[in-house]
């Protein structure tokens, strides 16, 4: 089972995006769950989505402890080390949108040697292609890039199915950008399960 | 009074299964309302106001008192616009 | 199961999966009152009426007192009625619930289990619905969104039973069920309206006033009734009576209904009361009610295989009290736990625990019980927890001295 923790602020869509990303994998065949950091959502404030996926049916309801992905759609959170590098799995990826390079990330929080770095001038890309900073669907292109998951158009067509027409399109053209563009700096240490 | 029954006997849902006019009320009364046909224009309101549906009246002839079950309130004679209801003594 | 029929993979949270069952369930009238985490399903339920997908009538209210007396009132004119609420608006209804049931309403409601205030808290426990425990409605709890959807479906025909007519709860907890989306089948529309059908009032005799004819139990002009008139010491108890043996006669209107969505569906919990895991030949069992058990699900196959016995028992129905199943369950064990998402204040543990062990007296050899009291204002229930939890049970031999409850999650 693959779990995701997604970091965002209050409005800027981490549910959202572990929304489709959940819909992709079940209209693939996969099994899927997407939930908040149950609370009120409060704009601005640092907020959590999750995502459980699965080949088979999922039963456990809980919170996710230790993520084999972290996803990180909002630059600012990035200094709060602990938060963001908590439970992360050996051998998993953190995925952040930054303008910096992954090494430069890696060397900036200390990332462990056992996990991957991507990074994604999510912000950027989102002004140019939907001309409103909304990094969440990006980061998608992201995170189906770095885990694979489901294959591109699934996300593609999971989104074009919650965001009708226009806005949809330019988010699908943000996605495959996104996808092609996150820079990778590899595990230095391979984890055996 | 019949017999009290028991829950196997009785409709679910607290649904009353006898009906109340077997219950001659008409003997709790101390006044009893007299209708004088002089003074009613037939205009209904005792009819309407009766709370326990004692006052018989068919909305053309002059409406009487079913005494076996009025209890004597007379919310009748009040609400009587001409004063043709006396609440009289027995 | 052969027969079950095509049906449509959907990504569907808790509160959406009940609005999605509600839709096909040929439901009259929709009165209630948004309360965070039910609020999805009155959205959405408006949305599908608004698009012309729904053919209800929706009343808006203003408070759960009210919403809870327009499903009455609905209800009683022969019509079917759907509410949905969750903790200080199921706690405003509480005058009506009782009301609904003594009158035999077959009311469908969803309860989305969110803990009771004060200090105010939006996130899941079960002291809002166990709190009504005795109010005279069904009350069948949810594992996920499927099973919510499932419920809700299967509540209709329940409640308008002929050998039931009470009212049912179906319960999902919040947040964990009701804002977590999943994989849920939904079934085509006219095999779900096949299924519930139409409400049809159950029919009296009241000789003394209609002769011999069959009337329906309903507000109907043509044979007038009187529905929840006085009723002081000389009838009231055996009204009473009458709903005390319409809950037992509920389990095998439950079980039935159950096996035969199961069979249109391929989806059942059990035998629709109790929903054993790996139970047969566990050395000891772990039960308790919601979500949680699914999450024991996986704690089980973990135990499992590191060669434990241990199995899992979730209660799916709670009312009535499925005490049978649950000594033949527990008649073979060595030890058992249960969990209780709720706290009883001044009892000697939480509601279902107190059940379990009052169900285990008559029997000769009975395992000791543990209680545990957990989740409280929906403190999360981790696996570790659980296996740690399942780990104290199964090395438990003894009936401990006193009534043991423990507390897991609670910091001293």
């Amino acid at each position: 089972m693959l779990e995701i923790r997604w970091h965002g602020r209050g409005g800027q869509g981490v549910w959202s995006a572990s929304a489709v990303l959940a819909s992709a994998a079940i209209n693939t065949g996969k099994y899927a769950q997407s939930f908040p950091q149950f609370g009120p959502e409060r704009t601005g404030a640092p907020v959590l989505a999750f995502n459980r996926i699965d080949d088979r049916p999922i039963v456990v309801h809980s919170m996710i402890y230790e993520p084999d992905i972290v996803v990180v759609i909002d630059r600012t959170l990035l200094s709060d080390r602990e938060a963001i590098l908590g439970g992360l799995r050996p051998g998993g990826h953190l995925i952040a949108d930054t303008d910096e390079s992954p090494e430069e990330l890696r060397a900036r929080l200390q990332v462990h040697d056992s996990i991957h770095v991507w990074t994604l001038d999510a912000v950027t890309l989102a002004l140019e292609e939907v001309g409103r900073a909304f990094t969440n669907t990006p980061m998608l292109g992201a995170v189906i890039k770095a885990a694979g998951v489901v294959p591109l158009e699934a996300i593609e067509e999971s989104i074009k199915e919650r965001w009708k027409g226009e806005i949809g399109e330019k988010n699908v053209k943000a996605v495959r950008r996104a996808f092609n563009e996150v820079a990778h700096s590899p595990a230095k240490v391979e984890v055996t399960a | 009074m019949s017999a009290l029954r028991g829950w196997k006997e009785i409709p679910i849902a607290g649904i009353p299964f006898e009906p109340a006019v077997k219950y001659k009320t008409g003997d709790w009364r101390v006044f009893r309302p007299v209708i004088d046909n002089e003074k009613c224009i037939k205009c209904g309101l005792c009819w309407m106001f009766c709370p326990d549906s004692s006052i018989i009246w068919d909305g053309d002839n002059f409406p009487t008192v079913d005494y076996e079950h009025c209890k004597g309130c007379g919310i009748c004679a009040h609400e009587c616009p001409t004063k043709a209801i006396e609440m009289v003594r027995g | 199961m052969a027969k079950s029929v095509q049906q449509r993979m959907m990504s569907l949270n808790g509160d959406e999966a009940v609005a999605w069952a509600a839709r096909q369930s040929n439901v009259d009238v929709v009165a209630a009152f948004p309360i965070t985490p039910q609020t999805i399903i009155m959205e959405r339920i408006a949305e599908f009426i608004h698009d012309g997908l729904m053919d209800s009538e929706i009343i808006r209210v203003e408070s759960e007192h009210s919403a809870l007396s327009a499903s009455w009132g609905a209800s009683i004119a022969g019509a079917r009625a759907f509410t949905a609420t969750a903790a200080n608006g199921l706690a405003l209804m509480w005058e009506i619930l009782y009301i609904v049931a003594s009158s035999r309403a077959p009311v469908v409601m969803a309860v989305v289990n969110r803990a009771l205030s004060a200090p105010i808290n939006i996130h899941c426990d079960h002291s809002d619905s166990m709190g009504a425990r005795d109010s005279g409605w069904i009350q069948i709890y949810s594992e996920d969104a499927q099973e919510a959807y499932d419920n809700t479906i299967q509540a209709f025909r329940i409640a308008e039973h002929e050998n039931v007519q009470l009212p049912v709860m179906v319960m999902l907890d919040g947040f964990l069920i009701s804002h977590t989306m999943q994989n849920v089948q939904i079934l085509p529309e006219d095999v779900v309206s096949d299924f519930v059908g139409y409400r049809k009032p159950s029919r009296i005799k009241l000789p003394e006033f209609y002769g011999e004819k069959e009337i329906p139990l309903m507000l109907n002009p043509k044979y007038p009734i009187s529905i929840g008139p006085l009723d002081l010491y000389d009838y009231y108890f055996e009204h009473k009576m009458q709903q005390i043996e319409a809950m037992k006669r509920a389990p095998e209107v439950i079980k039935e209904i159950h096996k035969e969505f199961a069979e249109i569906s391929g989806r059942s919990y059990g035998d629709g009361l109790l929903d054993p895991y790996r139970a047969e030949d566990a050395d000891a069992l772990i039960m308790g009610i919601g979500s949680t058990m699914g999450t024991m699900k996986a704690v089980v196959d973990e135990l499992r295989e590191e060669g434990k016995k241990v199995g899992s028992v979730r209660i799916r129905t709670f009312r009535p009290f499925p005490a049978d199943e649950i000594r033949e369950l527990a008649s073979g064990v060595s030890s058992l736990g249960v969990l209780d998402r709720s706290a009883s204040f001044g009892a000697e543990g939480g509601p279902l625990f107190m059940e379990v062990r009052s169900a285990l007296y008559s029997l000769k050899d009975r395992p000791p019980v543990l209680g545990y009291i957990y989740g409280l204002g929906g403190r999360d229930m981790p696996p570790r927890l659980l296996k740690k939890i399942a780990e104290e049970v199964l090395s438990t031999r003894e009936e401990p001295e006193r009534p043991r409850v423990g507390y897991p999650g609670a910091r001293e």
